[in-house]
């Protein structure tokens, strides 16, 4: 058992990154199996994913060194520095392989169904598998080039998913193509930041880098360069032109994923202005900088989104808008954290309602465009006016989508009040008007989604849709588990703020202990 | 002076890149600039690892007393090349069946996603 558990952060990679290229192998003998052995190899990584989380929760970061079994290297002049590829998994980081490896488990589960008629299954599969290790990766890495290696890992696999249908329909191509060009220049910016660190310091490890930041000019740019793509991958207002496209054209299943994949940048961005920067930058400064992308996200998502005629583009948008609800959170954290009392006070609080509205946000956004999915699935179109009435045929479908609007929403007792309460009643301390803002945002939102949920369910039967029935049992089952955990955290978010949130939001402020863990052993 | 003639070309190279970007309607021509800007990226790392006079860092056939580049920044940047190589190729491959779709690669035709 401990032995599984040591090398458990290789293995979460290592399983789905293999398991992708043995996929079409199993393939040409059983296309049927393909999808089974997919959510078995997913389902394993889930398991992994728990039982590190367990260990981190009890025992604080996880550290995984590739080739070694000590950190660093000592040269023949007696100076110590870690040199290799490190897995550098704290609260943080395994708060969102949680949400990686749920969603990635979950959505192979639902295409069991819906992919089942569609042909080149193996690719489909080898392709979200490979999307699971990137964004894995992405999230474990303690090296900052490791990041970028993943990041490009994740941006490929996740654009040939989006373009995936385009044998079937003219769009994805379309929407593909904008996403390559928008993660190619992000994850080459990166790189370019990556290159003025190693040009001034020598180290590509995260902590290391953060031990040394001098804040010279170099590493302003570097700042700008990355809170910029970082926060263009995450979808953030006004650098969100490719989301409600690459979200509204790929499957169902992977939008959920791809969802997970922009927040996974996300991480990345708190990673950056938390433990490589922290209190060295001007805290006030780059927090107002976020709130501001947070507040323009809200808005402007939201009132796209009202507009909105096709289901998942309407839905993509409210992505957005619920991006800044997380930005807002984390940013009025970012904005106090040199100033103890005020951080005391609200700072950690609002943090806590941002981190955990990561998660929320995942579960509904992730059932929400999976009933988009299973109407698609039955009726052959995404558009609100030609749809109606199907409550009558779909109620398993129907009563999901209830639950996912009103966790959206923001209504008691689901999740996305929980997060969304202590996003409110933290940031009013801070400024009231932000969070006055908030709570407009959330009505219009509920306003949207009665829209969808009147043109879409409600009605008279129409005629061609009287044979529609219930979507089949795997995509049940997908959104099933979904549902329950939205009621869950709905219903005890205390619990899971104080044993998941808190210390991933510690392991964020607390820059000092982020790179003790490294460097401490030294 | 000189030293930094390599950097000027970084920064010409993503000028460049960036202009083709903004500027150029064609899907091809975007997939140039992307490659142009990471041409430059992969300079500016090969750059930070030169030593004027240095040999190559291969330890056992290194002569003695010489001084060797830094074989980090050539090892980020192979794999970079690496995988600007499967960025190109599926831009390429995005944009010849946008072509059989839509029949063009001029982006102001192709823009039947917005709103």
């Amino acid at each position: 058992m401990s032995s599984i558990l040591m090398h458990a952060p290789a293995l979460v990679i290592a399983l789905p990154l293999l398991a992708a290229f043995i996929t079409p192998v199993i393939g040409r003998f059983n296309r049927k199996a393909i999808s089974w052995f997919v959510a078995f190899i997913l389902g394993l990584t889930l398991l992994l994913t728990l039982l590190i989380a367990r260990h981190i929760l009890s025992n604080g970061s996880l550290i995984y060194v590739f080739g070694a079994s000590e950190v660093g290297l000592t040269l023949p002049s007696g100076y110590t520095v870690p040199i290799r590829i490190i897995f550098h998994i704290d609260g943080m980081g395994i708060f969102m392989g949680l949400i990686t490896a749920v969603v990635s488990f979950l959505a192979a589960v639902y295409s069991i169904s819906f992919m089942e008629q569609h042909s080149g299954l193996e690719k489909y599969y080898t392709l979200l598998l490979l999307l699971a290790t990137g964004m894995f990766g992405m999230e474990f890495t303690g090296d900052i080039f490791n990041f970028f290696v993943f990041l490009e890992i994740a941006s490929i696999a996740s654009v040939a998913l989006i373009a995936f249908r385009s044998t079937l329909f003219d769009e994805p191509a379309e929407a593909g193509f904008k996403y390559m060009v928008v993660s190619s220049i992000a994850a080459l910016m990166v790189l370019f930041a990556v290159g003025l660190f190693y040009g001034q310091y020598g180290v590509l490890n995260m902590a290391t880098i953060a031990k040394v930041l001098q804040f010279t000019h170099l590493d302003k740019i570097a700042l700008i360069l990355l809170l910029t793509v970082l926060a263009m991958k995450a979808g953030s207002v006004p650098m969100h032109m490719w989301t409600p496209d690459a979200y509204s054209e790929a499957p169902a299943a992977i939008t959920m994923v791809l969802v997970a994949a922009s927040q996974a940048s996300l991480y990345a961005l708190f990673r950056v202005a938390f433990s490589l920067y922290n209190v060295t930058l001007n805290t006030l400064t780059v927090g107002w900088i976020i709130i501001i992308l947070g507040v323009l996200s809200m808005f402007i998502g939201v009132t796209m989104a009202i507009i909105q005629k096709d289901i998942k583009r309407l839905m993509a948008y409210h992505a957005i808008s619920q991006t800044g609800y997380m930005l807002l959170g984390v940013g009025v954290g970012l904005a106090v954290l040199a100033n103890p009392v005020a951080l005391e006070k609200f700072g950690i609080k609002a943090m806590e309602g941002g981190i955990f509205h990561i998660m929320n946000h995942a579960m509904y956004k992730g059932l929400l465009f999976l009933t988009a999915g299973a109407l698609f699935y039955r009726t052959g179109t995404r558009d609100l006016n030609k749809m109606g009435g199907l409550a009558h045929n779909m109620f398993y479908t129907t009563i999901f989508f209830i639950i996912g609007a009103a966790a959206i929403a923001g209504i008691p007792p689901f999740n996305g009040f929980a997060s969304k309460l202590i996003i409110y009643e933290s940031v009013y301390q801070f400024n009231p008007l932000l969070s006055i803002i908030a709570m407009l945002v959330s009505i219009l939102t509920l306003a949207s989604f009665v829209k969808v949920f009147h043109s879409a369910f409600l009605g008279p039967k129409l005629e061609q849709y009287k044979s529609v029935q219930e979507v089949p049992k795997s995509m049940v089952v997908a959104m099933a588990t979904l549902a329950c955990i939205i009621v869950f955290f709905g219903l005890f978010p205390d619990l899971i703020v104080k044993y998941i949130v808190h210390p991933a939001v510690m392991a964020l402020i607390n820059q000092a202990q982020y790179t003790a863990t490294i460097l401490g052993g030294m | 002076m000189i030293g930094n003639f390599p950097f000027v070309a970084v920064i010409i190279l993503f000028g460049l890149g960036i202009y083709t970007l903004i500027y150029k309607k064609n899907l091809i021509k975007i997939a140039i600039g992307i490659t142009l800007i990471e041409n430059g990226a992969n300079l500016f790392l090969i750059t930070l690892g030169y030593r004027k006079g240095a040999v190559a860092p291969i330890y056992t056939q290194a002569p003695e007393g010489v001084k060797m580049v830094l074989p980090t920044p050539q090892a980020l940047t192979l794999t970079s090349i690496v995988i600007g190589v499967a960025t190109t190729a599926l831009l390429l491959s995005l944009a010849m069946i946008i072509y059989k779709k839509y029949g063009t690669l001029n982006t102001d035709e192709i823009r039947r996603l917005r709103g």
